[in-house]
């Protein structure tokens, strides 16, 4: 029997600009012990869907404008307050996306864990305090908190972010719920804290018999742990099927094109370091930084070592990808290359040219020579500039571009990355995030530059909208002969767009080489299990995967 | 955090410095003196009086003098008020004055908070609208409006409070309070306002209701910490301020507190209590300041560490 049936469910908003039709008629069911994955890209409707059946969505603007969801035969959608907060206690419990924004920092996870308990809104059911730590430590440790006696009493900032998504989970089935949402519970972990968590999630749903709804944009992830996979767009339904059927024997046009674009393999250009002459020389890099939470006084911990001894070369021409896990120190080593960051000790050479040590007004022609592509487009756009303004900026201040020929070379630029001419006048805000992306790579090769850094350029993308970047990239690489290094979390782009990679890991470099020839045979086992916990979006491959751990 | 409480008040050093000695050549600056009255005086009498005072003495002198005066804590005597000192009168006034800080806080935290959540709990309803316009009113209206305002209502037409005095008659202490909190109480209910929509609108606030947790308890228990944080900041501020600005409703009500000595010190030139009243009231913003900054960081768990670890 199914715990939960939806039926016809319709969720308008109702904004300024017009009612929007976030989930528009849609029906499932998902039956005890069962997984369902609502897979769909941003705004399609699938977190939507499931905050609507909890009344967790802002109301105004949001409204339920019809249809039912049965909850072991009672509506969720027309219960009564009371009724609602017994069902968020006992019945139906959710993990959500990111653990650091969704647990309160001023409170303890121990006194965020034990609420459901102490607070129960049936008074036959409070527990004490001490009832309720024993039960909290007791899942702590099921989840995997080592020291969880102590840890109760820590506070969120003091987890990582994995951590952080244990005592999420951990949360979550402190009240033994009947159904499970998991709203993208792993997209803001990294990839090997991601296996780990859906290894968890899984365990957990089989011991517990426990019905759960897995959301994601992410096919791979899914893959392995769905039992029925529901492809949500625009709000609506647009195919639903066992897992099997979903991946293998499609018919939907949109689910093909979703699957069409998660990036798999090598890329399909040829290796095109074309040149031997070296453009980017690191050697014996140091990045650190004053520890700022540093309680004991030793010299050991007084520097966060962001960057530790690091040389490595980057040929012209070449694409180099560099994966490392969050904290890895790939985000310093790109800002150090580019003198945004201070560094420690060491040199960076520019086309034989040393750049450590020049002061801001010797590097600026240096500046125009390396440019960088950020990960977040709405945050590093000025908000109060139009695409034009931002594309004319770097011209006319590196003295490329005069007031009468700027229109024409601007024009070109947008024409470069894809972007129609009318559009020069808006104000970021009304793009998308494709196209903002976009827009910020138009600003990297504004200048005509030789090297550019790009950080995660498409981690805050839909895959779609990222197989489309990525193409660009590679197309405008080609066509004005950049060097690149490729800074990314996600081993897949990585391997579609590098020539070669260098894997790093607690600010040194662990392994480097060319990349297929890595990908064949890792020689290092952290890159081994780097590579060992990428999520395959086969469902018959991924479970044995998952058998295998 | 005794470390961050210390290099703070260090840095209090120099600003006092720069108070003291802005404040000491401006007062010389002005035209006329402590003695130039309306009445003409004979000459000897005031060259008698500049000299008890040491005022022939050359300005830099004076200023050193009393500089080393100050850092004992000896603000010197007043000019005007003879036979007393300004320490002696600063004591007379304070405690009245801090007493009157204290309910007008009261009345200002009470009526603002409950405002401000208010409001932030149904936002753009007339639960929000109409608090918020009383807050706009509250601070547009200046206190020497509302003082009157509020005796003729209460004190006069309704004869329900006494229209001034300070215990002497019991309910007396009500209209100054009310009078000299509202602008404070007016501007808490904005901070506490914002504060609080901020805070309701986190996930933390959504896992807190998923969890089946009481709409009160989401409030008072997940909300009001991080809410309240921005009116907790202005707490400090907000206190020296009803110190120092309590002058016109202290008028208004007859009280002998701080604030007529000060501005009556000004039109006396009286030399002495401006500087010293002055000094006294930037040591209480910069020590109430502090306070403010301390609890606030002491509220955050993780900025509660990084300064116990910086220790």
């Amino acid at each position: 029997m199914a715990i939960l049936e939806v039926n016809g469910l319709k969720v308008y908003f109702h904004t300024r600009n017009g009612v929007v039709k976030a989930v528009d008629d849609v029906s499932f069911s998902v039956d005890r012990g069962e997984t369902l994955a609502i897979v769909g890209e941003s705004g399609s409707g699938k977190s939507v869907t499931c905050y609507s059946l909890l009344n967790l969505l802002p109301k105004p603007p949001a409204r339920i404008e019809g249809g039912t969801a049965l909850f072991d035969g009672k509506d969720l959608l027309t219960c009564s307050a009371a009724e609602m907060r017994k069902h968020r206690c006992d019945d139906i419990a959710v993990i959500f996306q990111d653990p650091m924004t969704s647990l309160n920092p001023f409170l303890t996870i121990g006194e965020q864990l034990i609420e459901p308990l102490i607070y129960h809104p049936d008074r036959s059911q409070i527990q004490t305090r001490v009832e309720a730590k024993r039960t909290a430590v007791a899942l702590l440790d099921e989840v995997g908190i080592i020291d969880s006696q102590a840890r109760f009493d820590c506070y969120p900032h003091e987890f990582s972010g994995g951590m952080r998504q244990r005592v999420m989970i951990a949360m979550a089935l402190i009240t033994d719920p009947k159904l499970l949402i998991c709203d993208e519970p792993t997209t803001a972990l990294d990839v090997t804290i991601q296996a780990q968590i859906l290894l968890l999630i899984k365990k957990l749903q089989e011991t517990r018999n426990v019905a759960v709804i897995f959301i994601s944009h992410d096919l791979g992830v899914v893959a392995g742990i769905a039992d029925k996979v529901l492809v949500m767009c625009d709000g609506t339904i647009r195919e639903t099927g066992d897992t099997d059927d979903i991946f293998y024997r499609t018919q939907n046009d949109y689910t093909k094109k979703l699957l069409a674009a998660i990036p798999e393999g090598a890329k399909t250009l040829p290796n095109r370091a074309k040149s031997d002459e070296t453009l980017i020389e690191v050697t014996h890099l140091k990045t650190y930084f004053r520890n700022q939470l540093n309680t004991n006084k030793s010299k050991e911990n007084r520097f966060v070592k962001a960057v530790d001894d690091v040389s490595m070369e980057i040929a012209r021409g070449e694409i180099l990808g560099l994966v490392g896990e969050s904290g890895s120190g790939k985000s310093t080593l790109g800002r150090s290359i580019l003198q945004l960051a201070p560094t420690t000790e060491g040199s960076v050479k520019f086309s034989g040219q040393t750049l450590t040590g020049l002061t801001a007004k010797q590097l600026v022609p240096w500046r125009r020579k390396m440019q960088m592509i950020f990960q977040d487009p709405y945050a590093s756009l000025n908000p109060r500039m139009t695409v034009f303004e931002t594309l004319s900026e770097p011209l006319l201040y590196h003295g490329l571009a005069t007031k009468k020929n700027i229109a024409n070379q601007v024009r070109q630029l947008m024409d470069d990355v894809g972007l129609s001419q009318a559009q020069l006048r808006k104000y970021p805000h009304e793009f998308s995030g494709g196209q903002r992306q976009r827009i910020a790579i138009g600003r990297a090769i504004a200048t005509k530059p030789e090297f550019i850094i790009a950080d995660e350029p498409v981690s805050a993308l839909d895959v779609t909208i990222q197989a489309q970047i990525l193409d660009l990239i590679l197309e405008l690489v080609e066509r004005h002969n950049l060097t690149m290094m490729f800074i990314s979390h996600d081993l897949s782009v990585v391997r579609y767009i590098s020539d070669r990679v260098v894997i790093m890991n607690r600010g040194v470099i662990v392994e480097q080489g060319n990349t297929e020839t890595l990908w064949a045979a890792p020689k290092e086992g952290y890159t081994k299990e780097l590579l060992a916990a990428i999520p395959l979006a086969d469902p018959a491959a991924e479970r044995k995967r998952i058998a295998n751990i | 955090m005794y470390r961050f409480a210390i290099s703070r008040l260090l840095q209090a050093i120099p600003v006092l410095l720069m108070v003291v000695t802005v404040t000491f050549f401006l007062v010389h600056s002005a035209p006329g003196g402590p003695f130039s009255a309306d009445k003409a005086v004979p000459p000897e009498v005031i060259k008698a009086l500049e000299e008890q005072y040491n005022l022939n003495q050359p300005v830099w002198q004076q200023y050193l003098s009393y500089l080393g005066d100050v850092v004992q804590g000896d603000f010197g005597p007043s000019f005007k008020y003879s036979g007393r000192t300004v320490n002696e009168l600063i004591a007379a006034g304070l405690p009245i004055t801090a007493e009157l800080a204290f309910y007008a806080m009261l009345v200002a935290l009470s009526v603002g908070i409950t405002a401000g959540v208010g409001a932030a709990m149904r936002p753009n309803t007339m639960q929000d609208y109409l608090p918020m316009t009383g807050a706009m009113i509250g601070i547009c209206m200046p206190s020497f409006l509302l003082g009157p305002l509020l005796v003729l209502v209460f004190g006069i037409h309704l004869d329900w409070l006494p229209v001034s005095g300070w215990g002497d008659i019991p309910g007396d202490k009500i209209l100054p309070s009310i009078t000299l909190g509202t602008g404070y109480a007016a501007y808490i209910a904005r901070l506490s306002r914002g504060g609080m929509l901020e805070v309701l609108s986190q996930d933390y606030i959504r896992t807190a209701r998923a969890k089946g947790l009481s709409e009160r308890l989401v409030i008072i228990k997940h909300a009001l910490r991080g809410g309240l944080i921005p009116v907790v900041a202005f707490l400090g501020p907000a206190f020296a301020g009803l110190l120092a600005g309590s002058f016109v409703v202290e008028t208004i009500f007859q009280i002998p507190g701080l604030g007529r000595f000060y501005v009556q010190a000004a039109f006396n030139r009286d030399y002495t209590l401006i500087l010293g009243m002055t000094i006294f009231l930037s040591t209480l913003i910069i020590l109430f300041n502090l306070l403010s900054d301390m609890l606030a960081i002491w509220l955050n768990p993780k900025l509660r560490q990084e300064i116990r670890g910086t220790n």
